[in-house]
């Protein structure tokens, strides 16, 4: 397992940095990914030698910059196996796909007393939208629980999609790791004659995806939790959905014709597109997608896998019975996102001891408040890994916990 | 850099661990006003008697950090029996500890803030900054309420 992470950790910079004098242990790629050398060099490269606005200018590096940019679009439409680049659309990230969905689509296809059918699971990114939207419209909004083991409780599936026109929920938990069983869900609903929209934050960074096998209609993602940078997300949908759409925002870009009576949008995917896009970003996620290319999101997926498996094995041994570690205990029904408690101790007090061993977690509510009532807590701590980290991460992980221990113990 | 020692001194961890004024009060005559920090998703209810402009009894609840509950306990004991002026004094005083400049700006005047000064650490940590000061926060929109 160490074998990936050996091979990779030399390619993102920051890792080689130190914190209060000790070697960095990031232990927080569920928040957000470090980026590799070849991310930075491609949006260094294209400031340098490419920056031009894009499909406008008829001079040669706008014609470049264009290129590129359309290049990026290929390698993401390649990556999610999505039939045709014109199904890719370039937003902020996932968040604002999960926006352009319930804006276009929900105002275009929901009406009063439709259903929305969520999970207790999600991020707040696919919770409020929709929260927004049963306000405006008056429809109702359900929710699949959680089972013991952090797990989808599906036994009422059939009940719960009755009238149901959107089925909206995380393909990876981003507290508990949880992968559901995405397929069975999507094959439920279509039944249904529902939509399916994926919120991939999560997943698609760590499991090789093919929005074809998923069986989803929408896939929501974003960049920077894929080793590419902030600011850059991919809405993919199937092109009649989003050929039926009306325009997300718009201004420039999203035209085909404007005049003082109205305006005629323009083609996929570039009718999404208002205004200027992130060029650089689409750059750097087109370069962050080649490199986690070369490596293999099979492979991704084994050591993911493996390292989880690790560290709930080595975690528990260790800490007994103060440490509560949430979701699956199976690794393979889960990614590498470990939400923890330890004793009575608070997320915060956790994080900011680990912080002093130079070892990064995230503390809060994981921006999932609904996820923290059904776990009976306000905060967990979490860790989580990427490429990048092996044993000895999880292995200073376990040995700053006990400091915890030492420090709000019982006395 | 500034240690864990700053942030967690004893006395500090004393009232995390063993809170003062901890519970309810029947509302009414009793006000109750709750804060949250969307942060890190910490709660804190405040609950507040008042008779003749004076903090007459005071409870604090919630779930949150050592920092955001050892400061609630240290702020109950603070600010019961004090007179609303001096009320307002404690907090600016204590928010003046914290680096935050309230009312345009005037300097806050000075006010013995107990075992509140234990926590003149947490400033070095920014992040805190918030835990401390949200009960401090809820307790003023209860005695505005």
């Amino acid at each position: 397992m160490s074998d990936l992470a050996a091979a990779t950790k030399a390619d993102f910079p920051l890792l080689s940095r130190d914190v209060y004098g000790k070697p960095i242990v990031y232990l927080d790629s569920a928040a957000t990914s470090q980026k590799p050398q070849a991310v930075l060099d491609a949006m260094d490269g294209y400031y340098r030698t490419v920056n031009a606005n894009v499909h406008r200018g008829a001079y040669h590096i706008a014609d470049i910059a264009t290129q590129a940019m359309e290049e990026a679009r290929a390698k993401l439409q390649h990556f999610v196996g999505a039939a045709s680049p014109r199904e890719i659309i370039f937003c902020r990230n996932a968040t604002e796909a999960v926006n352009l969905v319930a804006h276009s689509w929900g105002r275009t296809n929901l009406r009063e007393g439709d259903a929305v059918l969520l999970t207790h699971m999600e991020h707040h990114a696919n919770i409020v939208p929709w929260h927004m939207l049963a306000a405006e419209l008056d429809i109702e909004l359900r929710w699949l629980p959680l089972d013991n083991d952090g797990r989808l409780d599906l036994r009422n599936l059939d009940r719960l999609l009755d009238g149901v026109r959107l089925v909206a929920f995380s393909a990876m938990s981003n507290v508990l790791g949880t992968i559901p069983p995405i397929r069975r869900i999507a094959d439920a609903a279509h039944e249904r004659g529902a939509v399916v929209l994926l919120d991939g934050a999560q997943y698609v960074p760590h499991v090789p995806t093919d929005v074809t096998e998923l069986g989803c209609d929408f896939l929501a993602f974003s960049g920077h939790k894929m080793c590419g940078p902030t600011g850059i997300g991919v809405l993919w949908g199937r092109e009649e959905l989003l050929e039926a759409m009306p325009p997300f925002m718009g201004g420039g870009e999203m035209i085909l014709n404007v005049t003082t009576e109205g305006f005629l949008p323009n083609e996929l995917p570039w009718k999404f597109e208002a205004g200027t896009p992130a060029i650089a970003e689409v750059v750097g996620l087109g370069a962050a997608v080649d490199y986690l290319s070369g490596i293999g999101m099979e492979a991704v997926r084994r050591h993911d896998t493996s390292l989880t498996a690790y560290a709930l094995r080595t975690l528990t041994e260790r800490h007994g019975e103060r440490l509560t570690i949430h979701g699956p205990a199976e690794p393979a029904a889960r990614g590498g996102v470990l939400s923890f408690e330890y004793g009575d101790v608070h997320a915060h007090d956790i994080s900011q001891v680990l912080d002093e061993w130079a070892v990064c977690v995230r503390a809060g509510h994981h921006c999932a408040k609904p996820l923290m009532r059904c776990l009976g807590v306000v905060a967990t701590a979490r860790a989580s890994v990427y490429i990048y980290n092996d044993t000895s991460d999880i292995d200073e992980l376990s040995e700053a916990l006990d400091r915890v221990g030492d420090l709000f113990g019982p006395q | 850099m500034p240690g864990l020692e700053d942030l967690y001194r004893e006395i500090v961890l004393d009232h995390y661990r063993n809170p003062r004024n901890r519970g309810e009060l029947p509302c009414p005559p009793a006000r109750r006003a709750e804060g949250f920090n969307p942060l890190c998703g910490d709660e804190v209810v405040v609950y507040t008697d008042l008779a003749d402009g004076m903090v007459r009894d005071v409870r604090f609840g919630g779930q949150g950090c050592s920092i955001s509950q050892s400061t609630a306990s240290m702020m109950s004991v603070a600010v019961k029996g004090r007179s609303l002026e001096e009320v307002e004094k404690l907090e600016r005083s204590f928010k003046a500890m914290m680096s935050i400049v309230t009312d345009g700006g005037e300097v806050a005047p000075p006010a013995d803030l107990g075992d509140l000064e234990a926590l003149r650490g947490v400033v070095k940590f920014p992040v805190r900054i918030k835990c401390a000061t949200l009960c401090w926060n809820t307790l003023t929109e209860s005695l505005r309420s």
